[in-house]
């Protein structure tokens, strides 16, 4: 009797959709993960790096204090009754927790909120969009998500119809983009990031890429931009952001704009500008369709097992806002702690706040420590041979380009892998570093890239260089022409 | 410029026919109502802390621990929690790598799913495997991903019992699919008439339909029928002759109201029935810790657990989950506590046990006055709810109400509840959400307004019966 659910009848969508950054390296990292603990000395290191993920208090980052304080007392609302708390909490943050409680009906942390999120967060969260942009921001405008990732996924099905049905992706990309537009059957219509000029993105080439689409029948219905760029890190400049909306609106498509790693930002030469206050500030207001999104996952507060984040929709029309608040009302509303900690993200202790100094401390420590990482890690993947690596201006990553020798390539197809999966599994077996390969993100054909991020503990970073080192130059050896 | 990307007509058609009357037309009308100050009962949704149900003190003392770690290290920390929260707290934590800020495995944290293993150990007699259990932002995002991953195109069927809680039909519409009804009676306590429904299979392969999966709400959502074991093994039997993988949705488990039909999990009577049929039939088990008595809807925590399922399925399923990088970590810690809950002995029990005891009592209490209520109105008739939260009772409308309703270009159920709400303040949501036979309405309401709100409740329903009826009664009986 064959099953009724196999691989060969399921969805060709989930069969045909790929996610490498919990791929086949990771599995087979945690498969060697498991062997160090049931054989301790059986592989030529003693742990498993995970650089694979930006998942920061997996590595040792620490949660913003003022943060988990306002969210220990909104989980246990008895606590505001006790006097013992004074000495162990700050006085703002348990003031901060009744305002945040006053604001949920009944107090109840633990019901379904509006499928949009409580409305007081919302509020509060416009009001963070609004000073942080110099525009005003709408509650109405904002759905708060279980991280971000829900909120892609949905602008995805409304938007792809059919496989004629295409999404703009940069290329190097966050791969939901391409594992979404490949769940709900659309095309994916690369526009390459120019990495010769620290991962430019040139309007004249995604509008070629555009053009080419529409000749052969596709729909082109949205640009998706990174900014700050996953893999690639970089903060786009302000005019090139006026050029990317200027484009949106004469081709009539949907922006979406990915904003989560806003707070990072590592260079003193460049600023974050949202999105949203770029098209404000030309004026188009209502005209163009806009999804901004943030999360709590990123910046300094790297909150990811919360699955905080929201989306920011303007630009629409009410028949279709209807349809978005519909689709979000199926599944509810999303997770209430993610929701408080959204509005402390975009709302977080000022100056003359009692908490203000210490969260600004841990603040200041955790991007400062970043921004040097980032350096260091870029400056020693530039001084190892064959390989070149731009400048991490934000986010979380480093995306260094390899040029492997041909017998490594020629090692990597008789193995049956794409030459970076070779480079990046030999890696792994060697060092225990885990990194991702440059093909589960796009890359120029012909070039060979992996991410790894910028989040290991500081005092890990030099011995990761240099046990990077000693394996790249065997490898390097070993596969010279 | 011509149409844009975002116009209406632009849009997925699947995301247009997409239904969810929970939050539809009747709540959007009592949000309305309420903003302009009207006082409204909200029991359009199984909502039960938004309605006063308290959380229960334990879980919510370790998950705060585990939120702010300072506190442990803190000498006073005993003052204020006691030391078995304290203890848990640890537990959880030191299962968490990176405690409730990092992204878990995509599965859930390893530690909790063992949990969950030894929970459904315990309550079954079978033994789980952890491997084979994925914690979920709530059991909803496990039903979407397991809909996702079987629905190929419109000609797939999934059969849906009617009435059915409308995620099933919302997911169905979205993917693509094609919802095959099987009809529960109503006369017959919401029976299941396996006869009818090997005919529904038979309709829609006749039409050039695969039906590739059945969905069984045990207990029921709206209708709150609990099934037996010879219901059970008869649905398993059919799955079994008809190759069907049975999407059992057991998020009421622990809501009980009657004695004569506990809760069994469609595994444990899938594995007392022995081979073949324990081996063969693909079956999903969803939970949740939105329901039972612990009511905690806003943490989003669940799971689903696969049996029978191929594994390279099962790494297709682990696929689509890791996209989603992990499900919410305090939401599994609430799994994990509910799976492993404190135990005689522990200093917390005591209270742990006189809270759910009490929460679910006063479930039982409420649930028979409710029924009783309905039942003594004219023209209403409610099946006793045997578990669940729900009641959904039948509303006979005269004739006059229903031509009425339809020259007002609404279903005749909308139009009473809508009638219902402006009167009364009471949002429930029609039966025409949930799905019923044609001509026959209902409504669903909850069972979770406060005990000493009920009488009130339950007499203000009446009055307005009373006189819509007397409003639109036929002519004919005057």
């Amino acid at each position: 009797m064959a099953s009724s659910v196999a691989v060969e009848n399921l969805n060709p969508k989930v069969l045909k959709c790929e996610y490498a950054v919990r791929g086949e390296i990771v599995i087979h990292a945690q498969r060697l993960q498991q062997q160090l603990q049931n054989q301790p000395g059986s592989l030529p290191f003693h742990e498993i790096l995970y650089c694979n993920i930006g998942n920061p208090q997996s590595l040792g980052q620490q949660p913003v204090t003022f943060f988990r304080e306002v969210l220990a007392l909104c989980d246990h609302p008895y606590l505001l009754q006790r006097e013992e708390i004074k000495s162990l909490f700050s006085a703002d943050s348990i003031s901060r927790a009744k305002q945040i409680l006053a604001l949920i009906p009944g107090r109840a942390t633990g019901a379904y909120s509006h499928s949009q999120g409580i409305k007081g967060l919302r509020d509060a969260i416009a009001a963070g969009i609004t000073a942080r942009d110099g525009f005003p921001a709408n509650a109405d405008d904002i759905f708060l998500t279980d991280g971000a990732s829900p909120g892609v996924h949905l602008m995805m099905q409304l938007l792809i119809r059919n496989e004629k049905d295409g999404i703009l992706v940069p290329i190097p990309q966050y791969p939901l983009y391409s594992a979404s537009i490949a769940l709900h059957g659309g095309a994916l219509v690369p526009y390459y990031l120019n990495e010769s000029t620290g991962w430019g993105l040139e309007i004249s080439d995604v509008k070629k890429q555009l053009e080419d689409a529409r000749s052969r029948g596709i729909d082109v219905r949205a640009l998706v931009v990174i900014n700050p760029g996953n893999p690639t890190g970089q903060v786009l400049a302000e005019e090139n952001q006026y050029d990317i909306v200027k484009f949106c609106k004469n081709e009539g498509l949907v922006l979406l704009a990915d904003e989560v790693y806003q707070e990072n930002i590592y260079v003193d030469d460049k600023k974050f500008h949202s999105f949203k206050k770029i098209v404000r500030s030309l004026g188009y207001g209502e005209d163009l369709p806009l999804v901004s999104y943030q999360s709590v996952s990123k910046g300094y507060y790297g909150e990811c097992g919360k699955r905080g984040g929201y989306m920011e929709i303007t630009g629409f029309s009410a028949p279709v806002r209807e349809q978005i608040y519909k689709i979000s009302s199926v599944n509810l509303c999303s997770n209430i702690t993610g929701q408080i900690l959204a509005s402390l993200v975009m709302n977080p202790p000022k100056a003359g706040d009692e908490s203000y100094a210490s969260y600004q401390a841990e603040k200041d420590r955790i991007l400062t420590s970043l921004a040097r990482r980032a350096k260091a890690l870029e400056d020693a993947f530039n001084n190892l041979e064959g390989i070149t690596c731009n400048k991490a201006e934000g986010a979380m990553y480093l995306f260094p380009r390899i040029n492997l020798p041909q017998k490594a390539i020629d090692a990597a197809n008789a193995a049956n892998k794409a030459p970076d999966a070779f480079y990046a599994l030999r890696l792994l077996e060697s060092t225990g570093i885990v990194v991702v390969p440059g093909s589960g993100f796009g890359q120029v054909p012909g070039t060979w890239h992996f991410r790894c991020t910028i989040l290991p503990q500081e005092e890990k970073i030099p011995a990761i260089i240099s046990r990077f080192k000693v394996f790249h130059e065997a490898f390097m050896a070993e596969h010279r022409d | 410029m011509g149409r844009k990307a975002l116009d209406y007509e632009e849009l997925n058609e699947n995301v247009k026919k997409v239904q969810y009357a929970v939050r539809g037309e009747l709540y959007l009308r009592a949000s309305e109502l309420q903003k302009e100050g009207k006082r409204i009962i909200f029991t359009n949704v199984g909502n039960p802390h938004a309605l006063g149900q308290k959380p229960l003190t334990f879980p919510r003392q370790v998950v705060a621990l585990c939120q702010a770690p300072f506190l442990l290290d803190d000498p006073n920390v005993g003052l204020i929690f006691p030391a078995d929260a304290i203890a848990r707290a640890k537990h959880y934590l030191s299962m968490a790598p990176g405690g409730l800020g990092a992204y878990s495995d995509s599965r859930g944290i390893p530690g909790v799913r063992k949990e969950v293993a030894e929970f459904i150990q315990r309550r079954d007699g079978y033994p789980s495997d952890p491997e084979l259990i994925y914690l979920t932002d709530g059991a909803s995002k496990g039903v979407m991903q397991m809909l996702n991953a079987i629905i190929r195109n419109e000609r797939d069927g999934i059969l849906v019992p009617v009435p059915q809680y409308p995620l099933y039909s919302a997911a169905i519409s979205l993917f693509g699919g094609s919802l095959v009804p099987y009809y529960l009676e109503e006369e017959a306590n919401w029976g299941l008439d396996i006869v009818t429904t090997r005919q529904s299979v038979a309709a829609a392969r006749s039409k050039g339909m695969t039906v590739r999966a059945m969905v069984i709400i045990n207990p029921g959502n709206p209708t709150g029928q609990c099934l037996s074991e010879a219901n059970i093994r008869e649905l398993l039997n059919f799955c079994y002759q008809e190759n069907l993988v049975l999407l059992a949705d057991e998020v009421y488990q622990q809501n009980i109201y009657q004695d004569e039909r506990p809760f069994i999990s469609a595994r444990k009577v899938l594995f007392d029935m022995g081979p073949p049929i324990s081996r063969e039939v693909q079956l999903i088990s969803f939970h949740t810790v939105s329901k039972g008595y612990w009511g905690e809807c806003g943490q989003r925590g669940g799971y689903f657990e696969m049996t029978n399922i191929p594994p390279k399925t099962v790494d297709e399923i682990y696929k689509v989950a890791s996209i989603a990088l992990s499900p919410n970590v305090p939401g599994q810690i609430f799994m994990g506590l509910m799976m492993n809950p404190p135990k005689p002995g522990d200093i917390s029990y005591l209270k742990f046990a006189t809270e759910s005891k009490s929460i679910l009592d006063s479930l039982r209490r409420r649930a028979q006055i409710m029924t009783d209520g309905f039942n003594s109105c004219q023209n209403v008739v409610c099946n006793f709810t045997e578990g669940a939260m729900y009641s959904f009772p039948q509303i006979r409308l005269p004739k006059r109400a229903i031509d009425t309703a339809k020259s007002a270009g609404k279903e005749p159920d909308v139009f009473y509840c809508l009638k219902l709400l402006e009167a009364t303040g009471i949002s429930t949501v029609p039966g025409s959400g949930f799905g019923q036979k044609e001509g026959v309405f209902h409504l669903r309401t909850t069972i979770l307004p406060a005990e000493e709100d009920m009488p009130a409740i339950m007499s203000s329903f009446k009055k307005f019966n009373d006189s819509f009826m007397e409003q639109y009664q036929d002519y004919s009986r005057l």
